[in-house]
């Protein structure tokens, strides 16, 4: 078989420059028939989804925004390993650690602290490598459909601690929920 | 003899056409948009009233509320008088269209036409091609080289159509014999449509009429890629408003006459039982239903053509315009008037 005649896709055309015939000149036929052609689209269902009122569904396994964890007594998990930001192909987390307290007890599950976490939400690409990189169940991402919100400035869009770590109360409605089943 | 109860009567059916005229156009700006988006799987305006039908009205809205913009022309004045004549030779065009046959109201028959002028047909072919004025003194006043080229384009595409238009309509009134639409309409009663007579004449005359009217596949006048907006590019607010509402006027104008013309007008099968034995008013009314039914078919054929057939290249528009339609318009002159006289041709020729 010559190499021009292979079709791999099977749907391999030859250009042909053929005469027209008289019918095919005229274009009406060809008219005819694209008319019947839309007026099939005029009655096939639509592909739009009215959005306030219907939502489009989520695969299973969406992945939306970051949140940093708290364990059943409300401490934060992060110990400011710095894996996570290791593990980013974008570079879009930063940290700086710090040393606990003997009075911050309360507030942090390790002797280690992140004091400054942030995330760029413009260079993350939602991949969950931190997620997966993370050895103290810290960072997740979340199935929360809330996008990040739109605004002028770059600034805005670096998420510090006080939008990533999650609420105090979701941490002990998660602890009395454990606590019930 | 004018006594008032026929000016009255007049004045009725004018404001009723004209109140008739505005909201088909109206609703032709939501239709179009609804029809556009079926056409292509999408659902099209949805959000002001049930279904989008306060769409026109917020558009309408939105014109009014928008800056007046005068362009640096010193044509002020033709500036304004562009929208003008567009807007009113579009409205004019009703008034010689047979919308029903007559109605029995108050003891008097009220036909349903605002005049019934013998040159019915002439009249409306005049109207229309001073329909191109608007156009090329709007794009001529705006004073903007775009503006002036979709003019030139509009008004050559025009003046060339109306030649085949005027042509095709000539087989149809040598065998109507009468120019009067309200004629017209009589002799097609029953299912004598036209179109099953003369079908090259429909045919020739539906691609005039969408080159008369701007529509795709012939809206080279307004092409956005090449001419941003045609010569409608330095309107805005309701004068602005007033071209685009033009042009829908004129589409159901077109619509209007296709029907009239070649698809029996207010005519149904059984029209003639319905008025005896049912009345005068309800077999009329259900006419005025039918014709009404046969506008809207057209309005939507129009849409439909537009989202099925890309635009002409200006000199194909040209070559179909003068080459093949007008030639072939020529041709059905000519064998409509060997099957009209063929009779005498046979008796001429000795069999």
């Amino acid at each position: 078989m010559s190499i021009e005649t292979i079709s791999l896709s099977g749907r391999k055309k030859v250009v042909s420059n053929k005469e027209m015939t008289f019918w095919e000149r005229l274009y009406l036929v060809a008219i005819v028939k694209g008319l019947f052609i839309t007026i099939k689209h005029f009655f096939k269902k639509k592909a739009t989804i009215h959005y306030p009122e219907q939502v489009r569904e989520m695969s299973p396994v969406y992945r939306g925004q970051h949140m940093l964890k708290r364990d059943e007594q409300g401490r934060e998990n992060c110990t400011a390993c710095g894996l996570c930001a290791l593990s980013c192909p974008a570079e879009a987390i930063t940290m700086k650690a710090a040393e606990r307290k003997a009075d911050e007890k309360h507030l942090y599950r390790e002797e280690k602290y992140a004091e400054i976490y942030e995330i760029n939400m413009l260079r993350c690409i939602f991949c969950g490598l931190c997620e997966e990189a993370c050895p103290k169940d810290a960072i997740y991402l979340t199935q929360s459909k809330v996008l990040v919100p739109s605004s002028y400035e770059r600034e805005d869009f670096i998420f510090g601690k006080d939008r990533l770590v999650m609420p105090l109360e979701m941490a002990i409605k998660n602890a009395q929920l454990n606590n019930a089943n | 003899m004018v006594d008032s109860a026929f000016i009255i009567e007049k004045s009725v059916v004018i404001v009723v056409v004209f109140a008739i005229t505005m909201i088909m156009a109206m609703y032709s700006t939501w239709a179009e948009r609804k029809v556009a988006a079926f056409l292509q799987d999408r659902v099209g305006p949805n959000r002001a009233g049930w279904g989008g039908l306060l769409q026109p009205l917020a558009d309408g809205l939105k014109l009014f509320s928008k800056e007046e913009f005068f362009p640096n022309t010193p044509n002020k004045f033709l500036f304004v008088v562009g929208p003008a004549i567009a807007m009113s030779t579009a409205l004019m065009t009703s008034a010689v269209i047979p919308w029903g046959d007559r109605l029995h109201l108050f003891g008097r028959d009220i036909l349903l036409q605002a005049t019934d002028i013998n040159i019915a047909l002439l009249y409306f072919f005049g109207v229309v091609s001073v329909g191109v004025y608007g156009i090329m003194i709007g794009g001529w006043a705006s004073n903007n080289k775009f503006s002036l080229m979709g003019a030139v384009r509009a008004a050559s595409q025009m003046v060339s159509y109306e030649v085949a238009m005027g042509l095709s309509m000539i087989a149809l009134l040598m065998m109507t014999g009468t120019l009067s639409l309200k004629e017209i309409s009589e002799q097609q009663a029953g299912m004598n449509w036209n179109v099953f007579y003369q079908p090259l004449s429909f045919l020739i005359f539906l691609i005039c009429a969408f080159a008369e009217t701007n529509r795709t596949p012939f809206d080279l006048a307004e092409c956005e890629s090449e001419l941003i907006g045609g010569y409608h590019t330095e309107y805005s607010s309701m004068k602005m408003g007033f071209y685009l509402f033009a042009e829908y006027a004129n589409m159901f104008i077109s619509a209007t006459i296709i029907s009239v013309l070649f698809f029996g007008g207010y005519n149904y099968p059984g029209m003639q039982w319905m008025v005896e034995n049912v009345g005068v008013n309800a077999a009329n009314i259900l006419g005025i239903a039918v014709l009404f039914a046969k506008i809207c078919f057209w309005i939507f054929f129009y849409m439909w053509v537009r989202w099925t057939i890309p635009r002409f290249r200006y000199d194909q528009l040209m070559n179909l315009g003068w080459r093949i339609l007008i030639p072939l318009s020529i041709a059905n002159i000519i064998v409509t008037g060997i099957v009209i006289l063929r009779h005498d041709l046979a008796a001429f020729l000795g069999f």
